[in-house]
């Protein structure tokens, strides 16, 4: 069954700007999906009116089956939503937020404690829980924002850039508890501008651009598109301009090599090659996010077919 | 079932909010009516005399009592569902499945029970300067409860359209205090010259005091039936209005 179901989907603005022009998506029971695009490329008014918080001009948005024109109400309770700004009332605790918004799913006061506590928890804020919300860093912000979104239990999450201004740290903690939450069965939808972490957590990917879906497919098939890797080599010894066969290469400094590999020629290959030079590597990295290379790929590839 | 549930929240955040900032909702009123019951009721009031066969202070107390309904219910929801609109959690109640009326509901008794509060505050403090007796409780409680409800309609529809704090205070300062101190709270209608006291009854909040005037003391200016059917009928257009209002996701969708 599909957690989300949209079609031809359009919104266009009272000032006449059209920011979805007919996206069609599909988001499958238990997925971890990336909807991924620029700013301004239309994802946060997908997700306005997924969760209705936007107008749709025209098209259909189905949650676990439930038309949310039409059978509002129940799509709603599948819903959850961890929004891109900070929303919640800044001078309630961390409890009352969570609490409230249980109580405005319906759900019993004795149970709604009982999620609240849970949820709390879980995001690790329940020694916070009496605190002023204003008070709260920024990522404990983040984080009450999760707890509020997941206190239903709802069998879709979207996370709209959830991670945006938090520090590695704490990231690294909340794409765990996103990995816990997914595991147990909840369907998740998340946005990021970090897309190392879309490549991290998520098992399949749409990106949207100037409100169309320019891409829609498994994260595994999508990467394997990208035919060369950039690494960047720490060398030991300082060299110039050395030459390897089939491969681009870039001198950053004296002891440092951006290195183009294409898939075709691979690691071994190449490292034969620098032993036979005698170019000793220290240490090698990736020169950036497979994904994010190939976003910029696309999204340029666009841009130059409608120039 | 889960809509009471989601009532409830919303009647319990309302409370704990006017509750938790009580120096700016409940004492501000008893200070300023402490004051018009000192100045106008006993300083004035002594040598102005009786109205209807009572005197002056008595006179007053019923309307300042329900000039504070009338404000106070307003004040509360339009500066509550405003702020929430502002700090932008009414997404909160939006993403939750609750319908429309449920949330105008929750935020109407919000400010219905600020405004009988504040009464309540208010008529104490009228007790520290007069014994005040309500000859027929039952339709003071009515008229308390019709016109605070009225006038948090009335709140809720400005929150609504406002776009700025600016245009939250516009309608209490030009529309709502001139029409409350033009509304018979410190003087009988019958006091002014002909051709104002036909104007006067265009006034809706003129009924409204002398509705409640007439429960306390027994003396009206007005038709006490056309006050009641007033009320009531603009609470009903009020309440389409602001629900179609919501329905439209006006100011609070894009």
């Amino acid at each position: 069954m599909n957690a989300l179901s949209i079609h031809n989907l359009r919104k266009t603005y009272q000032n006449g700007f059209e920011a979805l022009k007919g996206i069609d998506l599909e988001v499958q029971q238990g997925d971890f999906f990336a909807l991924l695009g620029a700013n301004g490329a239309g994802k946060s008014t997908a997700i306005g009116i997924i969760s209705s918080l936007v107008n749709a001009s025209s098209g259909t948005v189905k949650i676990f089956g439930y038309d949310v024109k039409t059978q509002r109400d129940l799509a709603k309770s599948c819903l959850g939503l961890v929004p891109q700004e900070i929303n919640f009332n800044q001078f309630d605790t961390a409890k009352n937020i969570v609490l409230n918004q249980a109580g405005y799913y319906g759900i019993p006061r004795k149970l709604a404690l009982q999620r609240t506590e849970a949820c709390l928890k879980q995001v690790d804020l329940w020694d916070k829980r009496d605190t002023m919300s204003r008070r709260l860093s920024g990522g404990m912000k983040r984080r009450v924002m999760i707890a509020r979104a997941m206190v239903h239990a709802p069998k879709l999450l979207i996370l709209d850039e959830p991670t945006a201004g938090v520090d590695i740290e704490i990231r690294r903690s909340m794409w765990e508890m996103m990995k816990d939450v997914n595991a147990q069965g909840t369907t998740i939808i998340l946005t990021t501008h970090y897309l190392e972490e879309a490549e991290s957590l998520c098992r399949n990917i749409a990106i949207i651009d100037s409100g169309k879906i320019i891409e829609h497919s498994d994260m595994a098939s999508l990467l394997t598109r990208l035919h060369v890797d950039y690494f960047i080599l720490d060398l030991a010894q300082a060299v110039k301009n050395p030459i390897l066969k089939g491969y681009e290469i870039k001198q950053i400094s004296e002891k440092v090599l951006e290195i183009g590999v294409p898939k075709e020629r691979g690691l071994n290959d190449l490292f034969a090659q620098l032993s036979a030079a005698n170019i000793q590597v220290v240490s090698m990295k990736n020169k950036s996010n497979r994904l994010e290379q190939l976003f910029i790929n696309l999204i340029d590839g666009k841009n130059a077919r409608e120039s | 079932m889960s809509v009471f549930i989601a009532f409830k929240t919303i009647v319990r955040k309302e409370i704990y909010r006017f509750i938790r900032i009580w120096p700016q909702t409940l004492l501000p009123p008893a200070i300023t009516t402490a004051l018009y019951f000192l100045i106008f009721g006993k300083l004035i009031g002594d040598r102005i005399g009786t109205i209807h066969g009572v005197s002056y202070m008595n006179y007053i107390v019923p309307g300042i009592i329900l000039m504070s309904v009338i404000t106070h219910s307003y004040a509360n929801v339009v500066s509550s569902f405003y702020s929430t609109k502002f700090q932008r959690n009414i997404e909160e109640l939006l993403v939750a499945p609750v319908p429309n009326g449920i949330i105008l509901a929750g935020y109407i008794s919000g400010g219905i029970l600020r405004g009988v509060l504040v009464g309540v505050v208010v008529a104490v403090i009228s007790l520290f300067f007069t014994p005040l007796t309500i000859q027929n409780p039952l339709m003071a409680i009515s008229v308390c409860l019709l016109t605070a409800t009225l006038f948090s309609l009335a709140g809720f529809i400005n929150a609504i359209l406002a776009e700025s704090f600016d245009d939250i205070s516009i309608i209490p300062n030009f529309v709502l205090t001139p029409l409350s101190y033009l509304g018979g709270v410190f003087y009988s209608v019958d006091m002014l010259p002909q051709i104002w006291q036909h104007i006067s009854l265009g006034n809706p909040i003129l009924y409204m005091v002398n509705a409640f005037r007439f429960s306390v003391i027994g003396a009206s200016d007005v038709d006490i039936s056309l006050a009641f059917l007033m009320t009531g009928g603009f609470i009903v257009l009020l309440t389409i209005f602001a629900l179609w209002l919501l329905h439209r996701g006006t100011g609070i969708k894009s």
